[in-house]
């Protein structure tokens, strides 16, 4: 796998990899090229007149024809390009030279210092340029250099505008704070670490800015401010093309043609740098597959059955399968917990539940009973009715369910006015009620605040009160505490506790904290690789799992019993979650599993453990009777160099 | 501060410590990060530094790694006063001062290879080419890599892996004392073992000393020898963490280990009805009264003292506790849960 991600690494520069890209380095570099050398290979020289052959077209003689005194325009065209583009990039230059060093010292010193820096670059750029730079050619002459210097000058203010955020941004990394740490001067770290960080965003300036300077040069040439005559700039060939319009239309082209084309050239080249853009592509939700299974057939001991998941598989469109055949029930008024490291599926199979999962990822089999109710791929209209009302869900962030332009008030009130069809005043009462409800004392206040008034417990408890604005009978919550403190994640907790008992709902919480799930939940279903690989009641499961994952999960737990004495070292799962797509046959566990032998790899059922649960290990009756244990890791065995590759 | 008489220096010794953010007179009237913290750590030694978000834990990880300048006190480093040392003095100290934080994935420059990661750090003590590159790679297997780690990027490496890596970078210059901040808490369970394993496996053969900064008290109670329990920038409890975590003596250290919730459902139950008779008010956005405990406000045995009067570090037992009611802690408080 090493190798592929290596053979990825291609030597070609991304901007390369687009006929934007192309075409804008290979124009620049030829029309460069081909200027500072026009000296040497030009037919004509540019000063050489043919009055005979005056505003002529293109000819076998004069390949682009020729202007008023009969001068060769494909000479002078080519000639012409090199003041431009030199000139344009010494602005660029002076540009990024003054530019950077402030940006640079603005964000690591921050405070007044980038106060005083961005008053200074504001002052020059409220200065009117044309203004300035007219002025700066009355004083010094039709000298393109100076002058473009100065506009140099002028366009740093803008680059700092534009650049100030991206520095200060990049120098959020850690990684700058290791190297400060490390002893690592400050123009080091610059030079190291945040300027290479920066690197797109400058290229990406520097081509559009120099794109810029290509017109003014040739625009201040237009007004008469060029080299002087009889030396070519495309500006003034202009010019003269247009006061010659009706004579010779053609004469126009050539220099028109050059200058758009070098000005496309430059910023088709920002474009490729910029690369493509962070945003993926939307994909319109297509028509969900129907999914092949009968909602009929769920009989099976239907003792107050809320939802019944059977078989419940989840892939990319055209790619890896995320969860493969997993199957649960959950009650009404019980609270399960679904367990695994980050990678297991855990968050897709809560999503799925929702119809809620990311663009181009779906249920591809499999059936979801929701209440008697096939509610698998359910096109949006029909979800739509759903979630809410029946299964609503609370997230990790809680600053992310909440809208931060809106008061808690108008967050609340509009789905209780959606999903109750209560007027202003009446929504308006079940808000603090359902802020109470949530265990906030000051329901009054809370109401007329803003998100970000309010601290991370708080939050949560309004997107709890959120979600129960549409009276849902199942809530999926998200690792819904993992973001809080301890305390707070306590009294969240608790909340959870007394809103089942008081509404009689349903939850199913997603976590990856062995202790939280066993605080809340009646029943368990641990993941791994995409699969339940155990499932019973929390006491049954956690108290005396089956299967090897769990034990290790368990073992791998700090949190030992007041009185025990902490373990010299945990118990640790060599290795990490193989990614999807990437899973071994049979058990998927086998490759970190202590008691991994022959018959793991090869394909098997899950066997029937504790009083109604699974677990998905072909050796658990054997484990069982030989009281298998997953050990702790000696001392230093972390100290040994690891077998695998990464 | 311990007062044990010792030959050597504490590796790690950090007085009367105040960091406020920003100047000026509006900075002076917000209470600062850090207020007044004494602690030392002997070589060898792990202190765990607990406490919930806006305790000011990684304020003094910061402070001592000279990323922030500390407004008051005084912090030495093997008996060297370290506090205004600028972060280029600090480069001869640097050897025997690392860090390790938290992000394993924003803490190393995805755009260079993890050799140069770290001879960039080697070249700063002089040590170069192949020099570098042979003692990258000792480091890279000391922390149980594959010595070709070296040639990859870190797009290339799993979470754990990559914290790995910011150890190794750490433990590249050879240095005696690691602030580690949150260093497991990105991690997933079973790689947070293996982390916590590792750090525990290098401090027992390089004698290491730890400033190991946690939210978490189950983590802090596997790596630590002594723990100091922090609240809003004030030290609430210190001692050895066996004390402090099973016979917690200030009323917030009592909420912090009950709140801890253990993967035994049984054993949570008590712990449950345990942490719901002890009536913790909740944590309120509001500063606290300066003048007295910045946990009064949350405190159910909070009285008028300890509103007005900020209670100092007393010794009781075996830890230091700042309450003027910590005698009750443990005896008539909290109530046994019916």
């Amino acid at each position: 796998m090493s190798s592929i991600r290596q053979a990825k690494h291609q030597r070609i520069p991304a901007f390369l990899r687009s006929w934007g890209g192309v075409f804008g380095a290979g124009w620049l570099i030829f029309m460069f090229l081909a200027s500072i050398t026009a000296r040497w290979w030009r037919p004509y020289d540019v000063a050489e007149q043919d009055l005979i052959a005056r505003l002529q077209g293109p000819s076998s003689e004069y390949w682009l024809g020729t202007d008023a005194v009969g001068r060769d325009l494909f000479s002078r065209v080519f000639t012409a390009g090199a003041l431009p583009l030199q000139a344009s990039a010494v602005m660029v230059l002076v540009a990024f030279g003054i530019g950077l060093p402030l940006i640079l010292i603005a964000a690591e010193r921050g405070g007044r210092v980038e106060e005083a820096i961005g008053r200074f670059a504001e002052t020059i750029m409220s200065l009117p340029s044309t203004v300035i730079l007219l002025a700066a050619i009355g004083a010094i002459g039709n000298r393109i250099y100076p002058v473009m210097m100065i506009f140099g000058l002028l366009v740093s203010a803008a680059l700092y505008r534009i650049l100030i955020g991206v520095a200060k941004s990049s120098r959020q990394h850690l990684y700058i704070d290791a190297a400060r740490v490390d002893g690592m001067g400050s123009i080091r770290v610059n030079l190291a670490h945040v300027l290479p960080s920066m690197a797109r965003p400058i290229a990406v300036q520097a081509a559009i800015v120099y794109a810029i300077g290509l017109l003014i040069i040739n625009g201040l040439a237009f007004l008469g401010f060029g080299p002087g005559e009889p030396q070519p700039s495309w500006g003034f060939m202009i010019k003269d093309a247009s006061d010659n319009i009706f004579n010779s239309p053609w004469m126009m082209v050539p220099p028109g043609v050059a200058l758009s084309l070098t000005v496309m050239a430059a910023n088709a080249l920002a474009d490729a740098l910029a690369g493509p853009l962070g945003i993926p592509e939307y994909t319109p939700p297509k028509r969900r597959r129907t999914i092949s299974a009968s909602p009929a057939q769920q009989s099976e001991g239907t003792d107050n059955l809320a939802l019944s998941v059977r078989d419940l598989s989840v892939v990319v469109e055209g790619g890896p399968t995320l969860v493969s055949g997993i199957s649960f029930d959950l009650r009404q008024g019980e609270v399960m917990g679904l367990v695994g490291e980050s990678g297991c599926g855990k968050t897709m199979t809560a999503r799925s539940l929702l119809g809620l999962l990311p663009a181009g990822v779906e249920v591809s089999s499999g059936s979801i009973i929701w209440q008697g109710r096939q509610i698998a791929g359910l096109p949006e209209r029909d979800a739509i009715k759903i979630r809410g009302r029946e299964i609503a869900m609370i997230s990790q962030e809680p600053m992310v369910a909440l809208d931060p332009l809106f008061s808690v008030k108008s967050q609340l009130t509009r789905p209780l006015r959606r999903f109750r069809g209560v007027g202003r005043r009446e929504a308006r009462r079940i808000a603090l009620e359902l802020l109470r409800q949530v265990g906030i004392v000051d329901a009054e206040r809370v109401l007329r605040c803003y998100p970000h008034q309010l601290s991370g417990g708080m939050a949560q408890r309004v997107a709890i009160a959120l979600a129960l604005t549409g009276s849902p009978k199942l809530l999926i919550a998200d690792e819904p505490t993992t973001a809080l403190d301890v305390t707070v994640q306590a009294e969240i907790l608790s909340l959870l506790r007394a809103l089942v008992a008081e509404t009689g709902m349903s939850v199913l919480l997603v976590s990856h904290d062995l202790g939280v799930v066993a605080d809340i939940c009646d029943r368990i279903a641990v993941m791994y690789s995409g699969q339940v690989v155990e499932a019973g009641t929390v006491a049954e499961v956690l108290e005396d799992p089956y299967h090897p994952y769990t034990m290790a999960l368990l073992g791998a737990n700090p949190h030992v019993a007041d009185d025990a004495p902490e373990p010299e070292r945990l118990a640790a799962i060599s290795g990490s979650v193989p990614p999807p797509g990437n899973w071994p046959e049979g058990c998927r566990f086998a490759d970190r599993c202590q008691f991994a032998a022959s018959e793991c790899s090869v394909a098997f059922e899950p066997e029937p453990a504790h009083v109604d649960g699974m677990s998905l290990c072909i050796r658990t009756g054997e484990l069982r009777r030989t009281g298998a244990q997953w050990a702790p890791e000696h001392r230093g065995a972390e100290l040994a160099v690891e077998s695998e590759a990464p | 501060m311990t007062t044990t008489v010792q030959s050597n220096p504490p590796a790690i010794e950090v007085h009367d410590l105040v960091v406020r953010y920003g100047g000026g007179r509006r900075a002076m009237k917000t209470p600062p990060a850090v207020d007044g913290v004494c602690f030392d750590i002997a070589p060898g030694e792990t202190l765990g530094l607990v406490g919930e978000s806006g305790s000011g834990k990684s304020t003094i990880g910061k402070a001592l790694l000279g990323l922030q300048p500390p407004t008051e006190g005084t912090i030495w480093l093997h008996g060297k006063d370290v506090t205004t040392a600028s972060l280029k003095e600090r480069r001869t100290l640097a050897s025997e001062l690392r860090v390790v934080f938290q992000d394993p994935y924003s803490s190393l420059n995805p755009a260079r290879r993890i050799g140069q990661t770290l001879a960039e750090s080697l070249r700063l003590i002089g040590i170069k080419g192949d020099a570098a590159r042979a003692r990258a790679i000792t480091t890279l297997e000391s922390v149980g890599l594959p010595s070709d780690s070296i040639d990859r990027f870190p797009s290339q490496f799993s979470g754990g892996q990559r914290q790995r890596i910011a150890i190794a970078r750490a433990l590249v210059r050879d240095p005696n004392v690691l602030v580690l901040d949150e260093p497991v808490s990105a991690l997933d369970l079973s790689t947070q073992a293996q982390v916590l394993n590792l750090l525990a496996d290098l401090r027992d053969e390089h004698k290491l000393a730890y400033l190991f900064i946690a939210h978490d008290l189950g983590v802090v109670r596997f790596l630590a020898h002594r723990v100091v329990v922090l609240y809003r920038g004030q030290v609430m409890e210190s001692g050895p963490v066996e004390d402090v975590t099973s016979r917690p003596r200030h009323p917030y250290s009592v909420a912090l280990t009950a709140a801890a919730p253990v993967p035994r459902p049984a054993e949570q139950i008590d712990r449950r009805a345990h942490r719901e008779a002890l009536s913790v008010g909740s944590a309120s956005t509001a500063p606290p009264d300066p003048k007295g405990c910045p946990f009064a406000s949350r405190c159910p045995l909070a009285d008028g003292q300890c509103h007005a009067e900020r209670p100092m570090l007393r010794l009781i037992g075996g830890q230091r506790v700042a309450c003027h009611h910590a005698e009750q802690v443990g005896v008539t408080w909290p109530p046994p849960p019916n």
